[in-house]
This record gives structure tokens, sequence and C-alpha cells, in this order.
């Protein structure tokens, strides 16, 4: 016979108002197998848990149930006192009569609030007799995180899992890492050159002796689980020798084809052999190879005569590198809406129509004019520059119904760029709404408007065409009653959305994280799980996860690398016992379960015999993966698979006791 | 009505002189409309204090010279105690005003107004009106 005790907690009048806990407490003694109850005030305070302890020792108590509020608040403190009176954790079990029964009923003759504890009770003791004392799993923990994307979110977290003195992998898919914040011209709202903060810290990173940097390189593969996983990173081939190449140019100097720059969006052009920008981390080169008349067609080889330390390797392949770390960081980053996507903006047909990122690079000093505001049709000084902001964004017909969220402030900066440099430009922004939410944002957009001039129209641009040689802008100014008003511009900027990376979906299914209807990575819960993702060791950071600005994604780098700093803390990871099994004598191998399973935490094994022979096929759970939620039990056609502390016969037995 | 926005206009002669009569900075205002939400006769313009800023924002001068607004707007400041950008539109309509009567072109004929009226009428009221309507 069992040896029960039960703990009815009064919380104060909480539960004691509707419900007679002494009453619970004394008709739960006749049970069979109760041997101890009692009724307390707050069985979670300090006296009350010491009482708890003490009465499981008296009594030599193999099982107690505590009923009083909803698992969630101190499932964890009782079970964390059972083990500390020498009770397995999983013996105890916690009856929910606060929330699911004290305060939703208001009898105060307790009689309804009494009957219904009684049962919640009763029904947790049937279950509690079949309760099997659980063993927390520990796994081992691999002290080396993957960072994937080395934009300014990546490479904060790199450098801050760095610090903390572990190993971090950085994977880039350009050829530097940088990401977008480096083809930024200034940043809002501080106006510091953009460049001048990131620079120092691409250098950072690649001279911290704990990251190690793969530029050109993608994650092909991700298996295994947290605290284990394999990479399989796909190297391309940069056709240079980066152990001796010094970044010296001589190659990209000399090299005589020219194709459009990427970095530059076009606006201008780079050699077949390149680096993207000027400090480029790290500094070397890579040939695009579809490019390169040597590679194509063994013609040329110029860079290779020039290259002193003779690095240039036109034979290079493919590399194919694996890598074990605890934890990945997934910082890939956005991409903008293509511009094709604005017909009505004359995206396509004019020239002088251009995106808020190219404008950067236009107003960059590193950029293509120099610094210099030209147009890129004739390298004319614009007099007037139209901005048209929200262009995609919260425009459900373009697929796109959230709002990019930093488009208003970088369309501010610019009118203040522009103004700095064309003192006599006069700059016009179409807007829907000023969305300055964030610390001296809205600040800043006024001093565009009241220091620097911008003239800001609420309506949406209806049509861009050209006429003798200008841009004709017609748009509405609904403050004015929606005015139709009309601008003569040299140059049209829309601020595009701000959209997921093209394959950001494969690449998800790839990882096992989920994502949204945008392609935008999805976190565990988006307020108080912003950087864990559904599948544990796998954080998110920066943009791959919706539209942010640079403070925001720094500091979401920062808390992922917190998040991996605290899994990387200790040599073993312990688990919840709380995990499925597959009954090996009953699964016929139907595969449900692998379908159903959301963590992609049971696998198709084989069991063979002596001879090698496989004679049966099995599904088999990887504890490290299975986080409990019970799916593949109910998927289960065979009944095969039971939950570890929720089998089917604890369950059963509790409906049973109703 | 279609209007076609430049430099030009938007930073023309007029509108300086517009701000420098009335002390106003045009672009200060953000459209909030509290101006136009307290007046107490803003019911009867044409169009309300918040838009006679913005016509003026756009360079648009004669849209507002056309309008009843200014020889309406009593000066009680409402507007400008409201106004979380501490523009006074009051100040401004007394500039359109000014502009007006610094020409010599009055909104109102002492002579021409009937006896009862002038009567019947407040002293406060004759003397604000001479005041705002006559050079």
């Amino acid at each position: 016979m069992p040896r029960i005790g039960v703990f009815v907690c009064q919380c104060g009048n909480n539960i004691e108002s509707t419900v007679d806990t002494q009453k619970v407490a004394d008709e739960l003694k006749e049970m069979p197998g109760v041997a101890y109850t009692c009724s307390y005030k707050f069985m979670c305070s300090s006296p009350g848990q010491e009482m708890f302890k003490n009465a499981i020792k008296d009594n030599d108590l193999d099982g107690v149930i505590v009923s009083a509020c909803s698992p969630h608040m101190h499932e964890k403190t009782f079970r964390k006192a059972s083990e500390a009176a020498g009770l397995n954790p999983y013996k105890c079990e916690v009856a929910n009569i606060r929330e699911q029964c004290s305060w939703v009923h208001h009898d105060e003759t307790k009689k309804v609030g009494t009957v219904k504890s009684l049962d919640l009770t009763r029904m947790m003791l049937e279950r509690l007799k079949r309760n099997k004392p659980l063993k927390a799993t520990s796994i081992p923990v691999t002290k080396k995180a993957l960072v994937i994307g080395g934009g300014i979110s990546g490479i904060q977290a790199a450098l801050d899992i760095a610090d903390g003195g572990v190993e971090v992998v950085l994977v880039e898919r350009e050829p530097s890492i940088g990401g977008n914040m480096a083809r930024l011209s200034e940043t809002f709202p501080t106006m510091d050159c953009s460049q001048c903060i990131l620079t120092p810290k691409m250098v950072e990173a690649d001279l911290h002796e704990n990251i190690k940097i793969l530029t050109y390189a993608e994650v092909e593969k991700v298996d295994g689980y947290i605290g284990n996983f394999t990479i399989t990173i796909n190297k391309k081939a940069k056709y240079v020798d980066e152990s001796t190449c010094t970044g010296c140019g001589e190659c990209w100097e000399k090299c005589p084809f020219k194709a459009d720059s990427e970095f530059e969006l076009g606006l201008n052009k780079r050699k077949v052999i390149y680096t993207p920008f000027p400090q480029s981390v790290p500094n070397i080169p890579v040939i695009d190879a579809p490019k390169c008349p040597k590679i194509q067609k063994d013609k040329c080889g110029l860079c290779a005569k020039v290259c002193g330390p003779g690095s240039i390797d036109f034979t290079q392949k493919d590399e194919i590198v694996t890598e074990h770390v605890g934890a990945i960081i997934v910082a890939t980053g956005f991409e903008l809406m293509p511009n094709e996507h604005f017909g009505e903006y004359g995206y396509g047909k004019i020239k002088d129509v251009v995106s808020g990122l190219q404008f950067e690079r236009l107003a960059s000093s590193s950029g293509p004019t120099g610094g210099k505001i030209e147009r890129p049709s004739d390298g004319k000084t614009p007099e007037s520059i139209v901005f048209i902001q929200c262009a995609g964004s919260r425009d459900e017909a373009k697929g796109v119904s959230y709002c990019s969220k930093i488009c208003c402030m970088y369309t501010a900066k610019h009118t203040m760029l522009y103004k700095h440099k064309v003192h006599e430009g006069k700059s016009y922004v179409f807007y829907m709404d000023i969305r300055a939410g964030g610390k001296r944002y809205e600040e800043f957009v006024r001093k565009a408007i009241e220091d620097d001039g911008a003239m800001y129209l609420r309506g949406r641009v209806s049509r861009v065409y050209e006429k003798n040689g200008k841009i004709m802008v017609q748009g509405v100014d609904t403050l004015s009653n929606g005015q139709q008003v009309e601008i003569e511009a040299d140059m049209v900027v829309l601020a595009t959305a701000l959209i997921s990376r093209k394959g950001a979906d494969s690449f998800a299914q790839k990882l096992g994280i989920g994502y949204d209807k945008d392609k935008f990575y999805s976190e565990y819960h988006p307020k108080l799980k912003p950087v864990e993702t559904v599948t544990a060791g796998i954080y998110l950071s920066g943009t791959c996860v919706g539209p942010m600005d640079i403070p925001e994604s720094v500091s979401m780098g920062s808390a992922a690398a917190s998040k991996a700093l605290g899994l990387f803390s200790s040599d073993k990871m312990a688990r919840e016992p709380i995990t499925a099994d597959v009954n090996k004598t009953t699964c016929n191998a139907c595969w449900d379960c692998v379908t159903a399973c959301p963590y992609t935490a049971i696998a198709k094994t084989e069991v063979k015999d002596r001879e090698g022979n496989i004679v049966q096929m099995l599904a088999e759970v990887n504890v490290g993966l299975c986080q409990g939620c019970g799916v593949c039990v109910a998927a289960c056609r065979s009944k095969s698979i039971d939950l570890a502390g929720y089998t089917d016969e604890q369950v059963y037995a509790a409906i049973n006791a109703f | 009505m279609k209007i076609t926005l430049s430099k030009d206009k938007i930073e023309s002669e007029g509108i300086a002189l517009i701000e420098r009569i009335s002390g106003e900075d045009l672009k200060q205002c953000y459209q909030c409309g509290n101006c136009s939400g307290g007046c107490p006769v803003s019911l009867e313009m044409e169009i309300t204090p918040s838009q006679m800023i913005r016509q003026l924002q756009l360079g648009n001068i004669e849209g507002v010279e056309e309008a009843n607004t200014m020889w309406l707007c009593l000066g009680c400041q409402q507007c400008y105690s409201r106004c979380p950008k501490s523009v006074s539109a009051a100040k401004i309509l007394e500039a359109l005003r000014q502009l007006h009567l610094r020409k010599g072109e009055d909104h109102a004929e002492i002579a021409e107004m009937d006896m009862p009226l002038l009567k019947r009428g407040p002293q406060q009221a004759m003397v604000s009106a001479f005041r705002k309507f006559v050079s």
C-alpha cells in the first residue's frame, strides 16, 4: 500500500474563502493509500515548506500531493522540497484548486468549491499512485558556438560569446563580414558614420583568438540537438589561398575585367577578382568564377602573374567543412523588396529612382560618388529629391502587411544628409505615418523638418513620370483635405520594404525552427523568450526575426550570446525526463510519429540480426531533442508511444477517479 | 485643386514675411489639429487654423488669402494655449491681416456701419474690430 501525503493549501483566503480545506484534508485521509493529510495557510512559505519536508520524513511518505495553485506557479518549488526530503521529485504532484476551482467559484457556503477540490485531489491521487520515479537525464555539451551571418548582430553575438571564453565559428555568405550595416553612410539618430563604428568590431572579431571566421561559406546541413550539433558548411572556392594572401590589392588593380558590384547595389562596377569594399574583413579577394575568363576559357590569368606570394589558385574547389558545436545563433539578416515591384514609381524605367539602400551608397564617402549626392543618370547634383516612404511596406496588395520600422528614421536621416551636402536642395517626403518610437527618434525627425527644412507630406504617391529631364511626382497631401500635389524632382528615393532573405524558409526547415507568413523566424515566445526558438540550442538574433534597427539588432545579438553562454556554463545539461518512449515490441514503423514530431526528435532506426540483416524498423526518440509535447503519443496508431510522467495509465486512472 | 510644390514657393519671400511679422516658425507645426479643435469660431471658418498653417507650409498663400479665416479669428489665443509646439495660429492670422492693412486694404468701413449696430455692440468689440479690420 502506498503512503501518500496530501497537503491542502489555504493560500491565505484565496482558496479558503470558497473551499473548506480542512474538510478536503479530512475526507482524503479516509482514502486508501493516504497516510497523512493537513490543511495549511501558505504551503509555499518557508515554514510551509519546512513542515512539508518534515511531514514527508516523519510519516515515511512515498508520494505527495499539494492541492494549491497552478503547477505553473509552484510545482518546481515543491518538487525541489520533495527532493530535499529524500523523495523522487516526480512523485510529487500539484492539484490545481485555486485557478481551476476557488477563483472561479463564488459560493460562500464553500459547498461547490469543496466538492470540486475533493474531485481534483482524488483524481491526482489515483494518478500519483501510478507515477514512476523518474530521473533527470543529462546530456554532454560541446562548448563551441556557431553564428550564422556576419552582420552587426552576428558579429556582436560572436564577440560576446568569444569574450565569455567560448570558441565561435562565424559563417558568412559574402566575401566579407559586415552585412548591410557596412553599406550605410551615417546612422540615426546620432549621425555617426556607420563604417567608423562597425569596422572596429569587424577587426576585433577577426583578431579574436576564440573566433574563427568562415567567409564565402554557407551552412549546408544541421544535424544533432542542443549541446551536440554537427554542422556541414560549404566553403565556396575563392581561388585565393587565404593562408598566403597578404591583401596587397595588386590582383584587383590589374584585373582587366569588370562586373556590377553587389555591394554597391549596381551603382558601380567592381573587378572580377575583388573584395566587396575597402575595409573588408578578411581583406582577401575572391574570384567571381562565372565571369573570370581564366576559369571559364583559360584566357588571361593576369592576377596570378602579378600576385607576389603566388596565392592565386585557379584549381581550387568548394570545400566541405564539418564543425561540432553546442549552440547555434541564427543572424541571417534581411534584404530589400526588389525595386522592380514598383512600376507606379517608375522603377526600371527612370534611372534616377533609387532605393533607400542605394541612396546610402550615394551619400557614403566610400561610395561610388565619394559621398557627393549625384543623380545616377547624368551625375548632376539634384536640386530636389522626393522620398517615398512605405514603398511596399504596409501594402497587402504587394504581400507585405507589416511596417518595416526603420524607414521613417532613415528617410529623415536621408533628408538631413542631403541638406548637409547640398545646402540649396529641397527634400519632400511622402509618408503615411511617422513611426519614430525610440530614444531621441521623434526629436530626430522633428529636427529634419524644423532645422533642415524637409517638407513632409502625409499621403501617397500615385504616379511618377519623366518630363523635360525632370521627374514629375504626383501625389496627395491628406493634411490639406486631400489636395493633389505635384513636384518637379530630380531624384526619387524609395524606402522599400524590408523583407526576409530569399530562401529563409528552406533554411529554417534545415534548422528545424519556425517561421511566420512573411518568412521571418519565430521566437519561442514573442515577449518572454524573444531569442529562443522551438528547437532547444538554436537562438535568433537580428533582422531575420523581423524589421529592427541597429541598436535592437546589437542587443539581440548580446541576448542570444548570453543564452548560449548560459548553456555553456556547465559540461552537462540536465534535461527534464518527461520524454516520449517507444514500445519496441508493438511499434509497426508507420512513421506517423516521425511526421508529427515538431522537433524532429524521432528517428527511423534499424534493428539488425547477428549477420547484419535488417530485421525490423523502429521509431526511436532522441531524448536530447524531445520536448515532451506528446504529439507523437496522439499520432501513434498502435499506441506504442507513452510519455514518461504522463502515461496513458496515469491519465486514464485520473479520469476514472472522477 | 492641384497645387505644384516647389522650393521657390515653400520658401518664398511672402512666407518669410509672414513668419517675420508673426514671429512664428511654420515648420514647427506638426498638424495635430489641437488649434482647430479648440477654436471657438473654427466652425464658421472656410479653412480651420491648422489647415491654414498647412497651406502656408505648402507655400500656398493665395489659398489662405481667399478664405475668411483671418477675418473671423478673435485673437483669443485659445489655439496658442493648446498648441503642444507653442505655435500661435492667432499670431499667424494677425500677420496675414497685417499684410492687407499695411497696404491700406481695410476689411471694414466704419462710416458704412449702421448706427443701430454701432450703438448696440459692446464697446470692447467695436475697438477690437476697428483695430483688426482697419488700417
